[in-house]
C-alpha cells in the first residue's frame, strides 16, 4: 500500500504540472492585465511596474522562474494586495474556508447518509419520497438564492443568528454559512446513498445475513452500510476538495473571508500569482483527495487490493 | 426623508445631544483595500481608511472646501508658485513620534520616486520637476519641497494651481514615518507595524472580513473625537451590505442597490441620505473613425435625443442629476448650461431629428451603432434605455456589447473596435480642471480619441491662470468647446447614496464623500 501511495504521488507530479502550464498560459492570454486602471498609467511607471514583476520578460522565462519558485514553496507576491504575499493570503483564507467546509461535509455526511438508508429501508414508502423530494429541493434551489433567504430569515426577521462576517469566529457565525454549504451536498448524498443502499439490500450476502437470523440493526450497519457507502466516498473526494477550498458564493454572501473569493477576485484583477496560487493549492487538493478516496475504498471493499 | 439634501447640511442629533457609551462605529466599505500604504493604492475604499488613519497638510472641509490638516497654517507667493506651510507643534504619529516638515518631504519625494510603484503618484505632478522624477529622469531629490526647519515646509510649485491645497487631501501626498518605511520595507502596513499620523491607528487587519482602527492617543487632536474604534467592511455586494445593515452590524453602507432602492425609500426612508457627488456618468464617442469622425451634427443628435429626466427619475432613479454639461459642481466653477438644458424635450428631439438627416441618416438609411460597457446591472439598464430613445427617436438600430472591466478598458484604450462606451469619471479633487483634462489630447483617459488645438490651448493657459475668476472664465470657454465638438455625451450627474443610522451624529454629507469619522459620533440609543 505505501508502494502503492508513493507512486500515485509521484504520477501526480506530471498532471500537476500540465495544470500550471496551462493556468500560467491561459490566464496571462486573457485581454488586459494587472496594472490596468481607468486612469493610465504613466507610460515609465507601468515599465517600472512590469520589471518589478517581471513581466517584461519573455513569457517562457516568466514560467520558468514561476516553476522554480513554486518548487521553493514560493507562490510570489500578490499583484493586487500590495501588502502580502500570495503564500500569507492562502495560510490566511485556507483555515476559515477549511472550518467551514469541513464542519458543512461532517454535517452533510451525517445527515445525507442517515436520511439515504433511511429512505432506502422504506423504498416507495411516504418517508422515502419526502425524503427524497427535500433532497431535490435541495440539489435544484442554488445557493445564491437559499443563502439570502436564511439570512433574511434568521438574522434580519428573527434577529438570533448574524447575517454575515466571522466575527470571532465562534459557532453563532458559521451556523447560516455551514447550513447553506450543506444543504446541496446533503441532498446528494441522501440520494447516493439511498439509490446504492437499495442496490445493496438486494445482494445475496444480505440475504444470506438475513437468512442467518441477525438482527435487521446488524445487517445494515455491519453489512450493508459499507458496501453502500462506496459511491458516495468516491463523490465524497473532489466534493470535500471543492468546498473546503472555499465557496464563492457562499463566501460573497456571507462576507467570510476564505480562499474562495481569491480565485474570482484574483482572476478578475488579472492578479496572476493570486490566480495561479489558488490553482495549485486547490489541484494539490484534488490529487491529495483523490488518492485517499481510493485508499479508503481499499478498507471498504475487500475486493480492491493494492499492492 | 433624508434624501435629496444639500451637501454639508448636518443630519443626526446635533453634536451635544447625549453620547452612547460605547463609541464603535461599524462601515461597510466596498472593496477590500489594495494596501493601506498611501502611496500605493488609488481606490475609494482605501481612500475612506486612509483619511481616518493619515493627515495630509490640508483636510476637507465638510462644505467642500479645504481646512487646515497637519499644516496649522500657511502662505501662497502672489504669483501663485510657492507654498509655505507651518506644522503643528503638538502633532504626533501614532507612536509618539513629533510628525515634522521633514516627514512629508520624505513622503511627497517616496511618493514620487518611480522605485516605491506608486500608481497615483501623477497627482502631484503640479509640484516642481514631479514629472522629470516620475519618468526617472531626475533624482526624487530634485522635488520642489524642503523643511525650512522643523516646523515650516516649502514646496515649489510648477506653475500657479488654484487646486492645490486640494490635491494635499489626496493620500499620493500623505506623509509616512520613515523608520517604520525602512525597517520593514514593502511589508510596513499590517497592524502592529504600521505608524500614522491621523486620528486613527491600526489595530487589526483580517483579510476580507474587518480592519479596524483604533483612536490614536497621540493625534494632536484627539481631545475632539469622538469614536473609539471604527470597524471597516469590505463588502463587495450591495444587496448583502443591505441585509447587513438591517440585522444591525452596519451603522453606515456604502452603497445601496440600484433594484432595491424604492422598497428603501418606502421603508427606511428616514435613514436614507442622498446627496451630490462629483462625478459625471457620460458616453464616449470614437471620433477618430467612422460614424463619428468629423460629423458634428451626428454627435449632437445622439446628445439630444437622450431624454435625461426620464433617465434619471425612471431608471437611475436615486435622484442623479441630468447632465446637459459635462463638469458637475466643482468648487469656484459656475457650470455651463448649455441653450439645449432649457429646451422642452420635444424641442429637443425636434433638432435631434433635422440634425441626424442633416448627418446623412433617415428612417430608411438608419445608423448602426454598437455601445460598449462594462459588465454591470446598472449599466445594461442604462444602455437598453439609451439604445431604446435613440432607436425611438431617430430609428438608430443599436447592439449592446457588455465587456469584463479589465477587457474592457483595453478594447475602449485601443480606439479601433469602439464607437459608444459608457464612461464615468469621479473627481480626484473638488475642481473641475480635473474633468477638462481628461479630454486633453495627451490625456491618458481619452479614450475618444479627440484631439482640438483650441481646447488643448484653454486648458494649459488656466493651469497658467493665478486669477480664480479668470481661470474660472477660461475653463468655462474650453468647456463650451467641448459641447460644440461633443467627443462624450454627458449623461447625469453622480449621487452619493447611502444608508446612515439615525444614531450616527455629525454626519454630514460631502461633495467628494469625505467622511471623516472623527467628526462623527454614536448618539445614545
Amino acid at each position: 500500500m505505501l508502494r502503492y501511495s508513493l507512486s500515485r504521488f509521484l504520477g501526480a507530479i506530471p498532471t500537476l504540472f500540465i495544470l500550471i502550464a496551462i493556468a500560467f498560459f491561459m490566464i496571462r492570454a486573457a485581454p488586459g492585465g494587472p496594472f490596468d486602471a481607468e486612469k493610465a498609467l504613466p507610460p515609465e511607471i507601468e515599465a517600472n511596474l512590469r520589471a518589478a514583476y517581471h513581466l517584461d520578460e519573455p513569457l517562457y522565462q516568466q514560467f520558468g522562474r514561476y516553476v522554480l519558485n513554486l518548487a521553493r514553496g514560493d507562490f510570489g507576491p500578490s499583484f493586487q494586495y500590495k501588502d502580502y504575499t500570495v503564500t500569507e493570503l492562502i495560510a490566511a483564507g485556507f483555515p476559515v474556508s477549511l472550518k467551514l467546509g469541513g464542519s458543512a461535509m461532517l454535517l452533510a455526511l451525517l445527515v445525507g447518509v442517515s436520511a439515504g438508508t433511511v429512505a432506502a429501508l422504506r423504498q416507495n414508502s411516504r418517508t422515502d419520497h419526502a425524503v427524497m423530494a427535500v433532497s431535490m429541493t435541495g440539489i435544484s434551489i442554488p445557493n445564491f438564492v437559499m443563502a439570502p433567504l436564511l439570512i433574511l430569515f434568521f438574522a434580519v426577521y428573527l434577529g438570533w443568528l448574524p447575517a454575515g462576517g466571522i466575527g470571532d469566529g465562534s459557532l453563532r457565525y458559521i451556523i447560516l454559512p455551514v447550513i447553506s454549504l450543506a444543504l446541496p451536498q446533503v441532498a446528494y448524498i441522501a440520494r447516493l446513498t439511498r439509490g446504492s443502499m437499495i442496490e445493496v439490500l438486494r445482494s445475496n450476502f444480505v440475504r444470506t445475513a438475513r437468512a442467518q437470523g441477525l438482527p435487521e440493526r446488524t445487517v445494515i450497519l455491519r453489512h450493508a452500510l459499507k458496501p453502500a457507502l462506496l459511491p458516495v466516498v468516491s463523490y465524497l473526494g473532489p466534493a470535500t476538495a471543492a468546498v473546503i477550498t472555499g465557496s464563492v458564493v457562499i463566501e460573497q454572501i456571507f462576507g467570510v473571508p476564505g480562499l474562495g473569493r481569491y480565485f474570482v477576485q484574483g482572476a478578475l484583477n488579472r492578479d496572476y500569482t493570486l490566480v495561479m496560487g489558488v490553482v495549485v493549492f486547490y489541484g494539490t487538493l484534488i490529487i491529495l483527495f483523490n488518492l485517499f478516496v481510493d485508499l479508503v475504498y481499499a478498507w471498504l471493499d475487500p475486493k480492491v487490493k493494492y499492492s | 426623508m433624508r434624501s435629496d439634501r444639500a451637501n454639508n447640511e448636518q443630519i443626526g442629533g446635533p453634536s451635544g445631544t447625549e453620547l452612547a457609551k460605547r463609541q464603535v462605529l461599524h462601515r461597510g466599505n466596498g472593496a477590500e483595500p489594495q494596501s493601506l500604504d498611501p502611496h500605493k493604492s488609488e481606490g475609494v475604499p482605501e481612500a475612506h481608511l486612509q483619511r481616518d488613519l493619515y493627515q495630509g497638510l490640508t483636510n476637507d472641509s465638510p462644505d467642500g472646501g479645504i481646512e487646515p490638516g497637519a499644516a496649522s497654517s500657511w502662505t501662497v507667493s502672489d504669483d501663485g508658485l510657492v507654498y509655505v506651510f507651518h506644522m503643528r507643534d503638538n502633532a504626533r504619529w501614532s507612536n509618539g513620534d513629533p510628525v515634522t516638515a521633514h516627514d512629508f518631504v520624505y513622503g511627497l519625494r517616496r511618493s514620487v520616486d518611480p522605485a516605491t510603484l506608486s500608481n497615483y503618484s501623477i497627482m502631484l505632478r503640479p509640484i516642481l520637476n514631479a514629472e522629470a522624477i516620475i519618468a526617472g529622469e531626475m533624482p526624487p531629490e530634485a522635488l520642489g519641497v524642503r523643511a525650512i526647519d522643523d516646523l515650516t515646509l516649502e514646496i515649489r510649485l510648477n506653475g500657479p494651481t488654484p487646486y492645490f491645497l486640494g490635491v494635499l487631501t489626496h493620500s499620493a501626498s500623505y506623509p509616512v514615518h520613515r523608520p517604520t518605511v525602512e525597517r520593514y520595507g514593502d511589508r510596513w502596513a499590517r497592524p502592529g507595524r504600521l505608524v500614522s499620523n491621523g486620528a486613527y491607528r491600526l489595530r487589526d487587519w483580517v483579510m476580507q472580513s474587518h480592519i479596524v482602527l483604533e483612536r490614536n492617543p497621540y493625534y494632536w487632536d484627539n481631545e475632539n473625537t469622538t469614536i473609539d474604534e471604527v470597524w471597516y467592511y469590505p463588502i463587495e455586494n450591495q444587496s448583502t451590505e443591505l441585509q447587513r445593515y438591517r440585522a444591525g452590524a452596519l451603522d453606515m453602507t456604502y452603497d445601496l442597490p440600484f433594484r432595491q432602492l424604492s422598497w428603501i425609500r418606502s421603508n427606511l426612508a428616514d435613514e436614507l441620505v442622498i446627496s451630490e457627488y462629483l462625478g459625471v456618468y457620460y458616453y464616449g464617442l470614437n471620433v477618430t473613425r467612422p460614424p463619428f469622425k468629423d460629423n458634428i451634427p451626428l454627435r449632437h443628435a445622439l446628445y439630444l435625443a437622450i431624454d435625461r429626466e426620464i433617465l434619471t427619475r425612471q431608471v437611475t432613479t436615486a435622484g442623479e442629476i441630468p447632465a446637459y454639461g459635462y463638469v458637475p459642481g466643482a468648487a469656484n466653477y459656475e457650470q455651463v448650461v448649455p441653450e439645449w438644458a432649457e429646451w422642452t424635450q420635444e424641442e429637443r428631439v425636434a433638432e435631434a431629428r433635422r440634425l441626424y438627416e442633416a448627418a446623412g441618416y433617415s428612417r430608411d438609411n438608419p445608423l448602426q451603432l454598437q455601445i460598449l460597457y462594462n459588465t454591470h446591472e446598472n449599466h445594461r439598464t442604462i444602455a437598453v434605455a439609451i439604445s431604446s430613445m435613440w432607436q425611438e427617436t431617430l430609428g438608430i438600430e443599436t447592439e449592446l456589447v457588455n465587456e469584463e472591466w479589465k477587457v474592457y478598458l483595453e478594447t475602449r484604450r485601443s480606439k479601433q473596435d469602439t464607437q459608444v462606451f459608457r464612461a464615468g469619471w469621479i473627481g480626484d479633487y473638488n475642481d473641475a480642471y480635473n474633468f477638462l483634462e481628461i479630454l486633453h489630447s495627451d490625456s491618458g483617459l481619452n479614450d475618444s480619441g479627440w484631439d482640438n488645438e483650441n481646447y488643448d490651448q484653454l486648458l494649459e493657459a488656466s493651469s497658467q491662470e493665478n486669477d480664480l475668476a479668470r481661470r474660472a472664465r477660461i475653463m468655462r470657454q474650453a468647456e463650451g468647446v467641448l459641447l460644440e465638438e461633443m467627443p462624450v455625451i454627458p449623461v447625469y450627474f453622480y449621487v452619493t447614496k447611502r444608508l446612515v443610522k439615525p444614531w450616527v451624529g455629525n454626519y454630514r454629507p460631502h461633495i467628494q464623500d469625505s467622511i471623516y469619522t472623527k467628526d462623527l459620533e454614536i448618539l445614545k440609543h
